[in-house]
């Protein structure tokens, strides 16, 4: 088996697909089923013994770092222009590369206004793994 | 009694259960909560007889499972009537138990689940952290396993390949929490190795063993990666060893070669060095050859590649290298034997791009720290 990371974006990625209004202009009942999508994706995966972790982040972030011996850490932001802001992720456990794709593709198609897929570009990222015993 | 010994009684109980009659998904379920029972309370209360605590337990909790689905007399009655054919003791109950868990109709990794939890009497739990996901992912995991072998008879020929093949992915896979893998693995081959009399469950437990030997010296305290080159050697398991080497002979002996026992040959010829330098490479090019027809893939391509160019120099190893497909680790294999050839610009550059395609963090640790050594050199 091996972990991937779905990285979601708030933005960065390639161009998007479709072009849509931002999820605050969707109706209530839009949103409603854009979110029940989302977790009846995440309870099919555990069904199927391929789900790890999901997480969802707020867009409201901040830089920090170390500022010298003694000093507090310097903090920047937030950026409203930031080229790339994540929004969340999941990490799925899978027996192939194939099968990640699978998965990534389909949630992608989370629905968006009138129920239309929000054709959304999802990040598939590998975890590295521990080192294999054999390799001689 | 500790808690190895406690585990060791579980594919007989569950073995005991479905030859009473209860289905093997079920019977599992009951043996695995009679095994949480007893982690909690035989510390503290330790049965006089723990073989048949857990039979009554489980099959108590296997009644009062099935109860809601027929009444106890029908199942009794049912089972009265129709017991299992064949030979009724636990050495078969056992292995049988192995066959099922890794039968052909399961993926790779529900497998290696459902034969820790039902024939390792590992719980989920434990399972789930030695591969890192959520408890009760991996429950779903070893649930789906079980309904995809549900239809398998229980008494059916197995295939004890599929079961080798699962033991080895234990031991050579996973991360290790709680519960040591590599450990269990060589247990679980032991048991395998024990039931059937058969080489090549002979040549993966000598092979096993011959790498568990290396433990010691394979990593930095803090998990830094040794090369076999540079490991130190006092620190091998010459116990370890010594048992590996007199399996596998035992086996080589019987004229049945498999790809098993091939790399424990090949495990040996370096437990047999006393130095790097010692190590003899023109055997060791013979048993990869000898692989290369047993099972002829480009892993085994890539690893006789390198043992050519300890063999007979780095362009030799470097002409065997063109045989070689794309495969992970072969950047990492060329970035060595140009290195060795003295191209030290280029092996610079092969070792950053291998640690870019690394899979695992480690060997990514290990080869950049190549290529930031070769960079130390050119720059003087």
């Amino acid at each position: 088996m091996a972990k991937y990371l779905l990285l979601k974006h708030y933005r960065g990625g390639p161009a998007p697909v479709v072009d849509f209004d931002p999820i605050d202009r969707w109706t209530p009942a839009e949103i409603d089923a854009h979110v029940r999508y989302m977790n009846d994706f995440a309870a099919k995966l555990e069904a199927a013994g391929e789900w790890v972790d999901g997480q969802a982040l707020s867009p409201e972030g901040t830089f920090v770092r170390y500022d010298g011996e003694g000093r507090p850490p310097v903090t920047d932001g937030p950026f409203a222009e930031t080229k790339d802001l994540i929004a969340g992720w999941m990490v799925i456990d899978v027996e192939t590369y194939e099968r990640a794709v699978e998965l990534a593709g389909e949630l992608s198609a989370a629905p968006g206004p009138d129920g239309k897929p929000i054709y959304e570009w999802l990040e598939l990222r590998p975890f590295l793994t521990a080192p294999p015993t054999v390799t001689e | 009694m500790n808690e190895t010994l406690l585990r060791e009684l579980i594919p007989a109980v569950t073995g005991v259960l479905v030859r009473r009659g209860a289905d093997f998904a079920t019977a599992e379920d009951a043996v695995q909560e009679a095994l949480i029972r007893a982690l909690a309370t035989w510390p503290g209360n330790p049965p006089a007889d723990p073989k048949g605590w857990l039979i009554t337990v489980a099959w108590r909790k296997f009644l009062d499972t099935t109860r809601a689905e027929s009444s106890r007399y029908a199942r009794e009655a049912r089972v009265a009537a129709e017991p299992l054919p064949g030979p009724n003791d636990d050495t078969a109950d056992t292995l049988q138990l192995y066959f099922l868990c890794a039968h052909p109709s399961l993926t790779p990794a529900s497998a290696v689940a459902l034969t820790l939890r039902a024939v390792g009497g590992l719980t989920t739990r434990q399972i789930a952290e030695a591969y890192l996901v959520p408890e009760a992912t991996m429950a779903q995991r070893i649930s789906r396993a079980k309904r995809t072998v549900s239809g398998v008879r229980f008494d059916e020929p197995g295939d004890l390949a599929t079961v080798l093949r699962v033991l080895y992915l234990v031991f050579n896979e996973g991360y290790s929490g709680e519960v040591d893998l590599a450990d269990e693995a060589i247990r679980l081959t032991r048991q395998v190795t024990s039931m059937t009399d058969d080489e090549e469950a002979s040549g993966l437990l000598a092979l096993m063993l011959l790498h568990h030997a290396r433990r010691a010296a394979r990593t930095t305290p803090d998990g830094a990666l040794i090369p076999l080159a540079e490991q130190d050697r006092s620190r091998w398991d010459t116990g370890l060893i010594v048992e590996g080497v007199a399996i596998l002979q035992a086996s080589l002996a019987r004229d049945r070669l498999g790809e098993y026992q091939a790399q424990a040959a090949i495990a040996a010829l370096h437990a047999d060095a006393q130095t790097a330098d010692e190590t003899d490479w023109v055997q060791i090019v013979e048993w990869y050859d000898e692989l290369d027809r047993l099972i002829g893939n480009p892993v085994v391509r890539l690893n006789r590649a390198v043992a050519v160019g300890e063999a007979d120099g780095a362009q030799a190893g470097l002409a065997a290298l063109k045989r070689v497909g794309p495969v992970p680790r072969r950047t990492a294999v060329e970035a060595y034997l140009r290195e060795r050839a003295g191209d030290l610009t280029v092996a610079a550059r092969l070792y950053r791009d291998a640690a870019r395609a690394a899979t695992n963090l480690a060997e990514r640790d290990h080869l950049t720290r190549q290529a930031a050594r070769l960079h130390d050199v050119l720059r003087q």
